[in-house]
């Protein structure tokens, strides 16, 4: 039986890395047409260094998931710091409200917001995309960093408050060093949420400010380029780069023993 | 002048009364054991004085100073927890010296403090290291030092050798009485463990459902528990119920007679014996002249080395213990039948 178990690992692992694997060799490779024989040119990325419009959806994309990032982290840990260590009204149902947005289809939730926005007058555009971002990042950060707080006994702040801190002392001196992994990788998180969200920001880009994955998405319905694999080939090496350095942080699938 | 009072506490969580009406005196430079099983109480009225909690009702002095509405980082107590909670991104020497950095002490004065202190629970040498580089008793110790480098004016344990082996705690009792007696710090000490209370402490409080049941000088306390609870909470007690005619109480066991006063005539009472007071002397030999004695039936004798305990029954078929040492314990095999005899000296007279 253990070779049927080991075909079928095979299969998933070849279905999930093999498409994208061609995407990449295409990336380098001469014809535009993806004919073999593979003849290896740098021809579609220094095509797509004149791409205006690529260029400035990349910036968009870095600018959008950047202030995401921060804002996210900073408004979700603070969510966290509540849930973890405070009693109040309301707590469970803030509990309940903060992470259905993971579960709910993001095509629905960016309907709903692109319509709530133009009813406010908010509207569409790079605003209208971070609050969005912002709101999706959000139960991500809150989950990342709640997980870090559980690990965080309380009795060290109390310690360090016998001691003399203040409580804020306490908390810089202490919670915030022990968290900082958390932090960093929520911070991470959320920006890899914007940076590859493709739904929602569909429907808010404003006409002429996009962002990457929605100008592929037009692209690709005007004809495709291999210039698209280029900078798909470049979105992915900034995706592994992140994704590792996040699980260096929370070791996940590590077996590091972690207090 | 760190003596600490407490009057009047009331605590309840989520409307199940925790504290009932508390009221105590911590003398100053006493070590005072809160002893008490778990739910008792001990540990919120702990957490009440250091500042952790904040009573529904009641006030807490400190050096005569009322500090039940000073917050916990103002109330210079010095607090070791249960789980030790030490800074795991911090060394030893940051550690002991958070406490002073946040006094302003800082520099070569910090350093002086913190080696005095290290070298107080013998842990020279260690400065550099981890709290996970350590070993429980070394994290322990380092705990204790950064309590106390601080100068407190009192000092708080929660169960803080719980987590230790039983070698360790007990290397770690005579440690902590030694730190205690060389700083004179009012300490204040929470445990479930009677041994540990009555090895350590200058004074006990017993606890039971919030209240304290009783308190005094171990040896006092010990052999003298005034309730039921405090006599087989702090060690263990046999005990015989009655009815008090003619001077002595009538068990279904025989009269017994005790040199503590006695309720009226006719009162129910409740007698009890230490179980190593408590003579095993063979099946129909006379007691010596004036003692207590009852006859039972051996039913196991659990042998632990240096001490055996004869487990046994009374006609009644009541449950007696007997402590002896192995040497003394008589070689009987179970079904076998003894005479118990005990001084009316260390007869106890229960109330509650």
């Amino acid at each position: 039986m253990i070779w049927l178990g080991r075909a079928i690992l095979a299969l998933v692992l070849l279905f999930l890395y093999a498409p994208i694997a061609v995407m990449v060799l295409m990336g380098f490779n001469a014809s535009d047409l993806y004919a073999l024989p593979f003849v290896p040119t740098l021809h579609w990325f220094s095509e797509l260094a004149g791409n205006d419009r690529l260029i400035a959806a990349s910036r968009n994309s870095v600018l959008v998931a950047l202030v995401t990032a921060v804002v996210a982290t900073a408004l979700g840990t603070l969510a966290a710091l509540a849930l973890s260590r405070r009693s109040f009204r309301g707590k469970s149902l803030l509990r309940l409200l903060l992470l259905p947005p993971i579960a709910i289809p993001w095509l629905i939730t960016g309907t709903a917001m692109l319509v709530f926005f133009y009813w406010t007058g908010i509207g569409r555009g790079l605003h209208a995309m971070i609050l969005g971002h912002v709101a999706l990042a959000i139960p991500y950060v809150v989950l990342v960093v709640g997980t870090g707080l559980a690990s965080l006994r309380a009795d060290l702040e109390e310690a360090a408050m016998s001691l003399g801190a203040t409580p804020f002392g306490a908390f810089r001196s202490v919670t915030l060093p022990l968290l900082a992994p958390s932090l960093v990788a929520a911070a991470l998180f959320a920006f890899a949420v914007s940076l590859d969200q493709f739904v929602v920001s569909y429907f808010l880009a404003a006409p002429g400010v996009t962002t990457l994955p929605v100008e592929i998405y037009t692209s690709i319905r005007k004809g495709f380029t291999p210039e698209i694999n280029a900078v798909s080939t470049i979105l992915l090496g900034a995706s592994v780069a992140l994704f590792l350095v996040f699980a260096g942080l929370t070791r996940i699938g590590g077996e590091r023993e972690r207090r | 002048m760190s003596g600490v009072e407490v009057q009047g506490i009331r605590k309840s969580f989520g409307g199940a009364p925790v504290l009932d009406d508390v009221a105590m005196r911590f003398a100053e430079g006493r070590f005072t054991s809160l002893l008490g099983p778990s739910g008792s109480g001990k540990t919120t009225l702990l957490r009440i004085i250091g500042g952790f909690e904040a009573p529904d009702a009641g006030t807490v002095t400190i050096g005569g100073a009322d500090v039940t509405h000073t917050p916990l980082w103002k109330r210079r107590i010095g607090m070791v927890f249960q789980s030790y909670a030490l800074f795991p991104h911090m060394s030893v020497a940051d550690n002991v010296a958070y406490g002073l950095h946040r006094q302003g002490i800082r520099g070569a004065a910090a350093r002086a403090e913190v080696a005095r202190a290290l070298a107080l629970v013998e842990l020279e040498g260690f400065d550099a290291r981890r709290p996970k580089q350590l070993s429980g008793g070394q994290q322990q110790r380092v705990a204790l030092a950064r309590a106390i480098v601080t100068k407190p004016r009192v000092l708080l344990l929660d169960e803080p050798l719980s987590a230790l082996d039983r070698r360790l705690r007990q290397t770690m009792q005579v440690e902590l009485r030694r730190i205690q007696r060389d700083s004179g710090l009012t300490t204040i000490f929470v445990t479930h463990d009677q041994e540990e209370a009555l090895t350590l402490s200058d004074r006990v409080a017993i606890l039971d459902g919030g209240r304290i049941v009783q308190e005094g000088p171990p040896a006092e306390v010990y052999e003298r528990p005034a309730t039921r609870f405090a006599a087989t909470f702090l060690g263990d007690a046999n005990l015989f119920a009655g009815t008090v005619r003619d001077g002595a109480v009538a068990t279904p066991s025989g009269p017994l007679r005790s040199e503590a006063p006695l309720p009226a005539e006719g009162a129910p009472a409740t007698l009890a014996v230490r179980p190593e007071k408590v003579l095993p002397l063979p099946a129909g030999a006379a007691e010596p002249a004036g003692f207590n004695a009852v006859d039972a039936t051996l039913r196991q004798t659990v042998y632990a080395g240096a001490t055996s305990t004869l487990l046994l029954a009374t006609r009644d078929g009541d449950p007696v213990k007997c402590f002896c040492q192995s040497r003394d314990a008589p070689a009987l095999e179970p079904g076998a039948a003894l005479r118990l005899a005990w001084s009316p000296t260390h007869t106890l007279v229960l109330g509650g």
